[in-house]
């Protein structure tokens, strides 16, 4: 049987495989900060430009976007596959865990299938009421590429 | 079909235009000989090449090109192909060279594209290596620090081009302090199975943000009120764009378009300076006001800010927006695909938060992955769908068709802010380059 990390970790992609970004985002704590950077090995997110660089406000509305019915690039929302891998505990303080996986993701749309492959960082911190996602960073190994346009969450 | 010229006069009429203009692969070829291969391009921005031998890579049209900065301070374009056996001679990207240096036989060019050295020399005829080199593009000029080229060797200058347009350069220029860019923060590349028109034709559209951006405006009116005192958020200035999207229609008609015989044309006061997304209410714009007037003088400055320029399109290949310092390059790849290049612009001179706001602007309108810039794509995707059809031949253009308005200093404004005046003036422009003799 996996353990309580990797089951965290699966549980997150299963909400996000099965579009139910609520539930997906009440993992998140308010205090979140999602991000995708742009660049190779970026450092910080403010004096440069991220694909995602998102707080719970902003997440909020990003799933939010997603339900609307004109939201026309979502509108019907991408089918995803997360597959995680490589999951490895790289720190633990007080209540905070530093997780790594790997993740290849199979996106369909509109007659298009798509495959991103990313390094992943997680920080956990367990809470009451169990792990929560306080930091979570995807570093895409084609994020300075050219892109077709991104509508989903990685 | 045969594109001949006579055939493509027909295809671009008063207030409609042929849907073969946005999905024939032969008028595609013809576009890139005869547009991408006539007009002024813009490259990039002198900040990208500062020092000798600072390169990067981009293409004109499909070319690949390299700008080099020579150690004789001129900006340099090269056609990215060695005059051996044709390989890019530099691998994409930036970076510092002394010469570029071919990977397959090692044939070598400086930062002129002057052929130097060539292992296995001996073994060519006498004479021949001395008249190779790297194809210079034939014609190189800057406007305020922004650098544009020509595949022809003929043609307008690059004012006479940029005509009226040129005010757009000076107001983004003018807004630094001391009038110190850069491009930094990262580039956006965003790509999309449609035409590279669509692109042009959609940045000075009032009437779409309502319907495209619908999704958008509808989630950021939900957002928590921006820049609340003591609540100031680093992604206000994005949250309020979006809900600015969602202006009334009289706002959209008030603000005016105006176009040039050229393609060229901009929007007007979408952000009248009370009104400016970037200033209203923040310290940061506060601060910045105070060190352009420290730098210019009040009544300057004064000027500077009262210049309401939103979007500007530079035809054939550039969109940007002088207030928020985005600019945007377009390539084409084909008839049914596009790649867009989105960077950003730091004023050297101003408080950090400028260019931060910058930042927070670019990821949540232009970015990849943006609330904002993916309804565009997907619309310009639906476009191309719709236009590959053959049930039907013609795009509309006709609003304000009838009442455009031709100014004193050759420009031709819209009767509203939403009228089509730039679609019809860019396909004016398209007929002219595509003529045979233009």
């Amino acid at each position: 049987m996996p353990g309580e990390i990797e089951q965290f970790l699966y549980l997150e992609a299963r909400l996000l495989d099965t579009q139910r970004y609520e539930a997906w985002l009440d993992l998140y704590t308010e205090d979140a900060i999602y991000w995708v950077p742009l660049e190779h090995d970026q450092r910080e997110p403010f004096e440069t430009s991220s694909i995602i660089h998102d707080d719970r406000t902003l997440l909020d509305l990003r799933v939010r976007q997603a339900r609307h019915p004109r939201a026309h690039a979502r509108q019907p929302l991408a089918r995803t596959v997360h597959q995680i891998g490589n999951i490895s505990l790289e720190d633990e303080k007080k209540n905070e865990l530093t997780i790594k996986s790997t993740l290849v993701l199979v996106e369909f749309r509109n007659e298009r299938q798509r495959v991103w492959g990313a390094l992943v960082e997680h920080r956990l911190r367990r809470l009451p009421q169990g792990l929560r996602i306080a930091r979570k960073r995807v570093d895409l190994v084609n994020s300075e590429s050219e892109l077709d346009g991104v509508a989903i969450l990685f | 079909m045969v594109a001949r010229d006579e055939q493509l006069a027909m295809l671009v009429q008063p207030d409609r235009v042929h849907r073969s203009v946005y999905a024939d692969p032969v008028i595609f070829e013809l576009e890139m000989e005869r547009i991408f291969g006539r007009a002024w391009l813009i490259l990039g921005h002198e900040s990208q090449v500062a020092a000798a031998g600072d390169y990067f890579t981009t293409r004109m049209g499909r070319e690949p090109v390299i700008v080099v900065r020579h150690e004789d301070g001129s900006v340099r374009v090269l056609v990215n192909r060695c005059a051996h056996r044709g390989a890019t001679v530099c691998a994409e990207g930036r970076g510092r060279a002394e010469r570029f240096v071919c990977p397959y036989h090692g044939w070598s060019y400086d930062r002129g594209g002057r052929l130097g050295a060539v292992p296995f020399e001996s073994g060519y005829q006498r004479g021949k290596l001395s008249e190779l080199g790297l194809k210079q593009v034939p014609r190189v000029a800057l406007y305020r620090g922004f650098i544009f080229a020509s595949l022809s060797s003929s043609g307008p200058g690059l004012e006479e081009f940029l005509g009226p347009a040129r005010a757009s350069f000076d107001d983004l220029v003018d807004r630094a302090p001391g009038g110190e860019l850069e491009v930094t923060g990262g580039v956006f590349k965003h790509a999309y199975n449609g035409n590279w028109k669509f692109m042009l034709e959609n940045h000075l559209d009032g009437a779409h943000p309502a319907w495209v951006h619908a999704s958008s405006v509808a989630v950021a009116r939900g957002a928590p009120e921006p820049g609340a005192p003591g609540k100031e958020h680093h992604f206000d200035i994005a949250v309020r764009q979006m809900r600015q999207n969602g202006a009334p229609d009289a706002v959209w008609d008030a603000i005016g378009v105006w176009t040039t015989p050229r393609g060229h044309g901009y929007l007007g006061d979408y952000h009248s300076d009370d009104r400016l997304v970037a200033g209203m209410g923040s310290p940061v714009f506060d601060e910045y006001r105070k060190k352009l007037v420290e730098r210019c003088g009040q009544k300057e400055a004064d000027r500077i800010l009262r210049v309401t320029l939103w979007n500007t399109i530079i035809y054939p290949n550039c969109s940007f927006m002088s207030q928020f310092r985005q600019l945007r390059i377009i390539h084409p790849l084909a008839v049914d695909r596009s790649v867009v290049y989105t960077y950003s612009f730091r004023m050297k001179q101003a408080p950090p938060g400028m260019f931060r706001d910058t930042v927070a602007f670019a990821n949540v309108v232009n970015g990849t992955a943006s609330w904002v810039l993916t309804d565009d794509l997907e619309v310009y995707e639906r476009l191309q769908r719709g236009l590959s059809s053959g049930a039907v031949d013609w795009v509309y253009i006709g609003r304000g068709h009838g009442g455009d308005v031709d100014e004193a200093d050759g420009t031709r404004r819209g009767n509203t802010g939403t009228s089509e005046v730039f679609i019809r003036s860019q396909m004016r422009a398209w007929l002219d380059y595509m003529g045979a003799d233009a």
